[in-house]
């Protein structure tokens, strides 16, 4: 079953550099992407009109039945409650603890307080950072940091978790513990789309890998490595 | 029971971010105090000028001399007549009898001229006192009063009434206009305020609405605090506006220029209702300063 379909996207910025043209990819539920390419290939532009930070001008892009390209600014977060997000910066509130920047996203949604503190200590257990609950993001090292953002971003229990460059901050030891966290995720169902650099991850994972140049989809592997592309 | 928790949350939030943004909440609320205390100011004052209006108004009196043939019948008929033009508040008869003894209460000098005086050669002619209803059409009144037989002079000071009338009319317009101006001037003021205590928190609104906060609902806590800025923000107005205006009115003693017609409002309710404005304006531009500020940061 496909979770996304993107068809003949095309994207200019208003300085009228290109960043993507006339894309086309489908992505099927439970799958594990990367999405390699040079800085300015388009890759960012990609990951970011997923989420819908950026518009597509052209095409169209269906994630689980919604229409992101068509999405009124009004209504993104029915897009943003079904997906989780992961981060270069991290993206965390520090003047919130662990558990309530986890928290943060399900009390937006309305649960009732044992839910949510059942469910924050269940997701921050996966990621291995339940004695750091009572800690503040900046007590807290590179990797543990992105470990909360993870938690975040898969407490919904959403279908897609969409990752720009997870491990872009961080040093090979902690980057590759991030992806066994992320492996984890991907096992128990969750489609997973990783925008990335680090050759190393790509290689170890073995799983498909997406390479954007130009704005255009230049290559599309079952099983890909990094390293026989030239960059 | 989902609605009441996420209210309650929307509360707990503003009420926790007005005192962890503390020196910012600060500033929105000095602001919000600073131009409540000149917006009760205006208030006071405009209130006052149109009491003294509705005061002086209230004593335009219009005096009917009759004809010195005039009878008793005369008098009964006249009055009649003037009470069919349909403006009258109050009309009263003074004989010239009556005329004469007030007159000659009043001091020494007049009370001997006057006692000399039998019926007969009493010079001073019966009248009639007429309080009319509504003093924009006096002088219309008048004209008509002039026309009734047996009636010698009409008086009520034309030209000072309608000056003054023309002039309580402009004094109103125009505080009317002040007030309406300096809320809108504060309104702006507030927004721009909010916009930066709201700008050190862009970060928190982008983060909010990743992880899929409605735009409604990252909004409605930034109003709740809105709110919170503009109670806290009219609390020293409201303090001012209480006891200065109390001080004020017992320092004068009631009336300025020691004039009858120069009353100040008695404080109790107009301090109260003069309050609890400043605190519906202080509120409505808080939230609406807030709104306005955390627009900008939901575009795309």
């Amino acid at each position: 079953m496909e979770l996304i379909r993107i068809e003949n996207v095309q994207k200019t910025y208003k300085n009228g550099v290109v960043a993507l043209y006339d894309f086309n990819l489908t992505i099927k539920k439970g799958e594990f992407v990367f999405v390699i390419g040079a800085s300015g290939s388009g890759k960012s532009t990609l990951i970011k009109m997923l989420y819908r930070e950026e518009k597509p001008e052209k095409g169209s892009i269906i994630i689980g039945g919604i229409n992101v390209a068509k999405l009124k600014n009004r209504k993104v977060y029915i897009l943003r409650r079904k997906i989780g997000v992961v981060f270069q910066d991290f993206k965390l509130l520090p003047k919130l603890t662990v558990f309530e920047n986890v928290a943060f996203a399900l009390e937006l949604f309305g649960y009732d307080k044992q839910s949510i503190q059942r469910r924050v200590i269940e997701v921050l257990d996966l990621v291995g950072l339940k004695n750091k609950i009572r800690q503040y993001p900046d007590q807290l090292s590179g990797g543990e940091q992105q470990r909360v953002v993870i938690a975040r971003a898969i407490a919904n229990n959403p279908k897609l978790l969409i990752c720009d460059e997870p491990t872009g901050n961080l040093d090979p030891d902690t980057s590759m513990e991030i992806m066994h966290v992320l492996e984890n995720i991907n096992r128990l169902g969750t489609t997973i789309i990783m925008a990335t650099h680090d050759r190393e991850i790509v290689n170890k994972l073995q799983k498909r890998v997406i390479l954007i140049e130009q704005g255009r989809l230049k290559k599309d592997f079952e099983k890909g490595t990094y390293y026989n592309e030239r960059y | 029971m989902r609605g009441i928790r996420t209210i309650r949350r929307y509360f707990r939030d503003a009420a926790k971010s007005v005192v962890r943004n503390f020196s910012l909440s600060l500033a929105s609320i000095s602001c919000i105090t600073i131009t409540l205390i000149v917006v009760a100011f205006s208030i006071v004052l405009s209130y006052n000028v149109e009491n003294f209006a509705e005061s002086i108004r209230k004593d335009v009196t219009i005096i009917i001399f009759l004809d010195s043939d005039a009878t008793t019948e005369d008098a009964s008929r006249i009055e009649k007549e003037i009470k069919s033009t349909g403006n009258v508040e109050k009309l009263t008869f003074k004989s010239k009898k009556q005329q004469a003894e007030e007159t000659a209460n009043e001091n020494e000098i007049f009370k001997t001229i006057i006692n000399e005086w039998t019926d007969e050669t009493n010079p001073l002619l019966d009248s009639f006192e007429l309080k009319v209803k509504d003093v924009e059409i006096i002088k219309n009144t008048a004209n008509k009063i002039k026309e009734i037989k047996k009636v010698n002079t009409v008086s009520y000071g034309e030209e000072l009434v309608d000056k003054l009338i023309t002039i309580f009319n402009v004094v109103k317009k125009i505080s009317i206009a002040a007030v309406v101006a300096l809320i809108v001037v504060t309104a702006f003021l507030i927004t721009n305020t909010i916009k930066l205590a709201i700008y050190a928190r862009k970060r928190e609104i982008e983060i909010m609405r990743l992880v899929g906060a409605s735009n409604l609902s990252i909004k409605i806590p930034f109003v709740i605090e809105g709110l919170f800025l503009g109670l806290l923000g009219s609390i020293v107005p409201v303090l001012i506006t209480i006891y200065g205006y109390i001080g004020l009115y017992d320092f004068f003693g009631g009336k300025l220029f020691n004039s009858a017609l120069a009353k100040l409002i008695t404080p109790n309710p107009f301090i109260y209702l003069s309050s609890l404005l400043l605190v519906i304006i202080g509120i409505l531009v808080g939230m609406f300063g807030s709104w306005q500020a955390v627009r900008k940061y939901l575009k795309i």
